[in-house]
């Protein structure tokens, strides 16, 4: 474990968790909950690595069930309203999920492949499919896959970084395990 | 016109979520973007939403922002002069 957060309230918690891991990004705050969450789960993985400052080639592929509802929730309030209509740029430009991935690249420098898909349920198959493609193929040297997903005050993160001389078997039981880990 | 100035440092730290800066820290003639507070074109848009919902006071052109947001001092006193609400 590498950090217990007393606090029930999401923006409470993942406020001591970010200056608790010493994570420094200027525009962390300005992130909705998802890209909050997705953003420290990467960096907690990827702070481990000995990346390059230049560029690295690691791709992202993410996966949740709720999209960018929670965000998508409040910025329909701000516009539901005709007199009242008044939508907000700091919360409409994060009303995709694949948003997160962008901050996460930017902050390490990732120029390489990225996606965001949408599932009923964590489907590890189609993790294993896709990161393995992109690491049989050369298109990534390392992939970060996983599933984040958050709706209100109910979220998950769950990021594993795969690579073609890891030390845990890649394959869909392995992910499956660790996924019930959580 | 100071309590003005007080209210809008508040608003800014708030809406555009400045973690670790106080009211008392945003002097008030700091430069809002580029080496003082270091807002970005979000932060902008998010000033100008905040203009129209809270003082009634509807830009048509974004770029007139540039001159309005230069410091809380200048903000308030647009404000003063152009605001219905």
């Amino acid at each position: 474990m590498i950090f217990k957060g007393d606090d029930a309230d999401f923006p409470n918690f993942i406020k001591s968790a970010y200056k608790h891991l010493e994570t420094s990004y200027s525009k962390f705050f300005k992130m909705d909950n998802l890209s909050k969450l997705a953003f420290l789960a990467a960096d907690v993985l990827l702070k481990q690595e000995s990346l390059s400052e230049e560029e690295n080639n690691i791709a992202l592929i993410f996966s949740n069930k709720a999209s960018s509802l929670d965000t998508d929730r409040k910025h329909q309030k701000s516009i539901e309203n005709q007199d009242e209509y008044f939508p907000s740029p700091a919360v409409f430009v994060y009303t995709l999920p694949n948003i997160c991935l962008g901050e996460i690249s930017i902050k390490h420098k990732l120029y390489s492949e990225n996606s965001f898909f949408i599932f009923d349920r964590f489907n590890a198959e189609h993790l294993y499919l896709y990161a393995n493609n992109l690491l049989q193929n050369n298109k990534a040297e390392k992939v970060l896959c996983g599933w984040v997903d958050f709706d209100e005050n109910s979220y998950e993160a769950f990021l594993y970084l795969v690579e073609n001389k890891g030390e845990i078997a890649h394959n869909t039981e392995e992910i499956n395990r660790l996924y019930n880990l959580l | 016109m100071s309590e003005l100035k007080e209210e809008l440092k508040a608003k800014i730290i708030e809406q555009l979520n400045l973690e670790d800066v106080s009211v008392e820290e945003i002097a008030d003639d700091d430069a809002l973007f580029g080496d003082g507070l270091g807002l970005d074109s979000i932060d902008a848009l998010e000033l100008i939403v905040m203009l129209d919902k809270d003082y009634g006071i509807r830009l048509s052109d974004p770029k007139e922002g540039r001159k309005i947001f230069e410091s809380v001092q200048v903000m308030a006193d647009y404000i003063e002069a152009n605001r219905t609400k």
